[in-house]
């Protein structure tokens, strides 16, 4: 057996790391979501449950948020994709000077920070109204509308990126060629550079979208009194998390899985070398079809949907409760028997504050068992207690 | 339909660079004209201007009489070939060729039948659905060619369209060309820096150095007949000796080049401007027109040292040095020519193989 010298095992090391740092809070966020308790954790791990997906769905503020970054989303795709295209090819058609400048112009709304752009497009729109008289329901003052605006700003600077590496390896003798060969102007785009561009579209699309559905700090201030997605979500931070959040990742880890395993299993598909090992063999061909792929993936996913809406916790999230209460039972006689030893209980306890929270409780090793009361701190004084 | 061009005093200028100077030509309907010159000479520029994509600064393109100022590329009559083909990557071969059907609205039937045809026409029948980048380059030579065809142009242009082939192929497709060009009989204009491509399928040449236009004739012209120092040193190889005129009676001059006698050189109704004694010339004699002595006394006669020899199988080429200057020879390998390394060697040259010429700039080698 020959033994494999541990400079070797530097590479594999470094994986493991690398990967556990990258998926490491993606999974315990996933399961987190199947955790009974209040809060997102894994341990002390309660009950199986699948609450948190119903929750979900029953959270209107989250889902109206989310319908309002769905369309925004769209919009910006609609207005940043064109504009960007634009840009960068203009950016490909001036000479060199023009284009050094035109290139930090277009560019600058990236570098400028988002907080800076959502004001100013606030600002600016509601100077607009103001010029125009504009009712305060009119679409100056819209959130949404303000919103696209917004987020457009950089988000066409960051397609233009995408069409520029792309449009670079553009051979501009094509477009001579077309208008060479009789074809208008408006022919030779449509028919010439717009086929070309069509992947960095395709990608710069996704990019752009998902740009807009993640944004944070541009909307916060252009979206006025609406919500969004991500509004919505930073006000559920401020004001208690529950595992609802780990449910929407769930959510959207599997969409992303499962349009990632669609796109490879097509990329790997119509590669030459498959296409030849399944010449002859029908029932692989079938079998690794990605529309096949598509299907059984649809299938598990209407399964698990079933599951998570016919999945009864009740009996094991009562059981953890009863024992809690037992618990706390048992804390509390234990506290009327040293209560005479003790002088009087201070009210004025530093760590009794309703933002004591949980590492006050478990950090203090005062008999009191600070903030015990609190039901935010049941579950670790119950592991205390353990 | 074929249609003439002509070209009227066309400049072309780029801020300060001039492009083009003055450039004056006619060509005619079905004629396969050449423009041969360095990298550089404006060629390639004159090309654009008679397809539409470089306005003249000055002077008038007119295509079958027409003036085409204003007349944007789609609008020409003209179709062009690009040095780098410029196929559409994305799309089939039958849907490359018929791309100028597309884009004039011809429903896809007709269309696919006209590129059936033009496939038949390049001899590469049945080959329609396949990939560009599945083509072979002379294939997509040909495919280029159909693709332009497809326009029904009244002129074809080529920009070096060859100057991307190896060897061999290179010497099959201009034999292909001049094919395609007889039978469709369209004018051709075709761009070259290579004068073999010129020589051996052009009607005419037209040489251009720095923008001008320095001989415009038939390949044999040209080359036999330079009629400036620029197209003597530049079409084929060619010794260059430094001279001056000793006398000059219209029909034959004396010229002393400094190697013993003057030489003898006939005037040549179509060679360049006369010279008058007492100027200053450059005399060409081209290494082919070299030859051994045969015997002492011979007119042209002057003697040389061997510097060293280029076996290339059915010719030698041979350098020699006479009085400081290093001169090229060619000869048949046919085993009469041999040479004493070590002896001077006696050279001549007849009077009508001598050409003198006004000093004027040379084709760097």
């Amino acid at each position: 057996m020959r033994m494999k010298s541990p400079t070797a095992l530097i590479p594999g090391l470094y994986l493991t790391l690398f990967f556990a740092y990258l998926f490491g809070p993606l999974i315990i966020m996933v399961i987190t979501a199947f955790n009974s308790s209040t809060f997102p954790r894994v341990s002390p791990w309660e009950c199986f449950t699948t609450d948190w997906f119903g929750k979900l769905a029953s959270d209107d503020k989250l889902l109206s948020g989310l319908g309002n970054s769905l369309l925004i989303g769209v919009g910006v795709v609609c207005v940043a994709i064109p504009i960007g295209l634009a840009a960068a090819i203009t950016l490909s058609q001036v000479g060199p000077k023009l284009r050094a400048a035109l290139y930090t112009i277009f560019i600058a709304p990236i570098l400028v920070p988002g907080v800076v752009i959502g004001l100013s497009t606030l600002i600016f729109w509601d100077r607009i109204g103001t010029l125009f008289n504009a009712p305060y329901e009119s679409f100056f003052y819209d959130g949404t509308f303000l919103t696209i605006f917004g987020q457009v700003t950089f988000i066409a600077a960051y397609s233009m990126l995408v069409f520029l590496s792309r449009i670079q390896r553009f051979d501009t003798t094509l477009t001579e060629a077309a208008l060479d060969m009789g074809a208008t102007p408006t022919q030779a785009f449509v028919k010439v550079l717009l086929p070309f561009m069509a992947p960095a579209i395709g990608s710069a699309t996704v990019l752009a979208f998902l740009a807009s559905l993640e944004n944070y700090n541009t909307t916060v201030f252009t979206i006025v009194s609406s919500s969004t997605f991500t509004t919505v979500l930073s006000s559920k931070v401020r004001y208690g998390l529950d595992p609802s959040i780990s449910a929407v990742a769930v959510i959207i880890i599997a969409i992303t899985l499962i349009g990632a395993i669609i796109y490879e299993c097509r990329n790997r598909y119509y590669t030459k070398g498959w296409a030849h090992v399944i010449a002859e063999r029908p029932a692989l061909k079938i079998a690794t079809h990605p529309g096949t792929v598509a299907v059984i993936l649809g299938v598990l996913t209407l399964a698990a949907v079933l599951f998570i809406q016919n999945h009864d916790s009740s009996v094991c999230t009562a059981q953890v409760l009863e024992e809690k209460r037992a618990l706390q039972q048992q804390l509390m006689e234990q506290q009327s028997i040293n209560t005479p030893q003790q002088a009087v209980p201070a009210p004025t306890m530093p760590n009794l504050g309703p933002l004591g929270g949980d590492e006050g409780g478990a950090s203090a090793p005062s008999p009191f068992g600070n903030n015990i009361f609190s039901p935010e701190n049941l579950g670790t004084s119950a592991r205390e207690g353990n | 339909m074929t249609k003439e061009i002509s070209l009227e005093h066309v400049w072309v200028e780029f801020g300060e660079f001039t492009a083009v100077h003055k450039a004056n030509l006619n060509i005619a309907g079905g004629e396969f004209f050449s423009f041969l010159g360095p990298s550089g000479c404006g060629k390639t520029t004159l090309l654009r201007c008679i397809s539409g994509f470089q306005e003249p600064t000055r002077g008038k393109v007119k295509i079958g009489g027409q003036d085409m100022r204003g007349v944007g590329p789609n609008k020409r009559p003209t179709a062009l070939i690009f040095q780098n083909l410029a196929l559409f990557p994305l799309r089939s071969v039958a849907d490359n060729i018929a791309f100028p059907l597309e884009v004039r609205g011809v429903d896809k039937k007709t269309r696919r039948k006209r590129a059936d045809e033009l496939l038949e026409l390049i001899a590469l029948p049945g080959q329609g659905d396949k990939k560009v980048s599945e083509l072979s380059g002379g294939q997509k030579q040909r495919v280029a060619i159909a693709r332009a065809l497809a326009v029904e142009p009244d002129i074809l242009l080529l920009d070096e369209p060859l100057s991307a082939l190896d060897l061999k192929l290179r010497q099959h497709m201009r034999t292909e060309l001049r094919a395609i060009q007889k039978q469709v009989g369209l004018t051709f204009i075709y761009i070259t820096h290579d004068q073999g491509e010129a020589l051996t399928m052009s009607d005419r040449i037209a040489v251009m150095n720095k923008g001008k236009i320095e001989q415009i004739g038939d390949g044999k012209a040209i080359y036999d007949h330079p009629t400036t120092s620029f197209v003597a040193s530049f079409v084929g190889e060619n010794n260059v000796l430094d001279g001056t005129v000793l006398s000059n009676d219209g029909k034959v001059m004396k010229i002393d080049a400094g190697l013993g006698t003057p030489f003898t050189v006939e005037n040549h109704p179509a060679g360049g401007p006369a010279l008058a004694p007492g100027d200053a010339c450059h005399l060409f004699v081209r290494p082919e027109a070299l030859r051994l002595s045969k015997d002492d006394g011979a007119i042209n006669q002057f003697e040389t040292n061997f510097i060293t020899e280029e076996f290339e199988g059915n010719m030698r080429h041979i350098v020699m040095n006479a009085s400081g200057t290093d001169l090229k020879l060619s000869l048949i390998n046919d085993g009469t020519n041999a040479i004493d390394a070590n002896t001077p060697v006696k050279l001549d040259f007849a009077p009508e193989m001598g050409i003198a010429l006004k000093p004027g700039e040379l084709a760097s080698a």
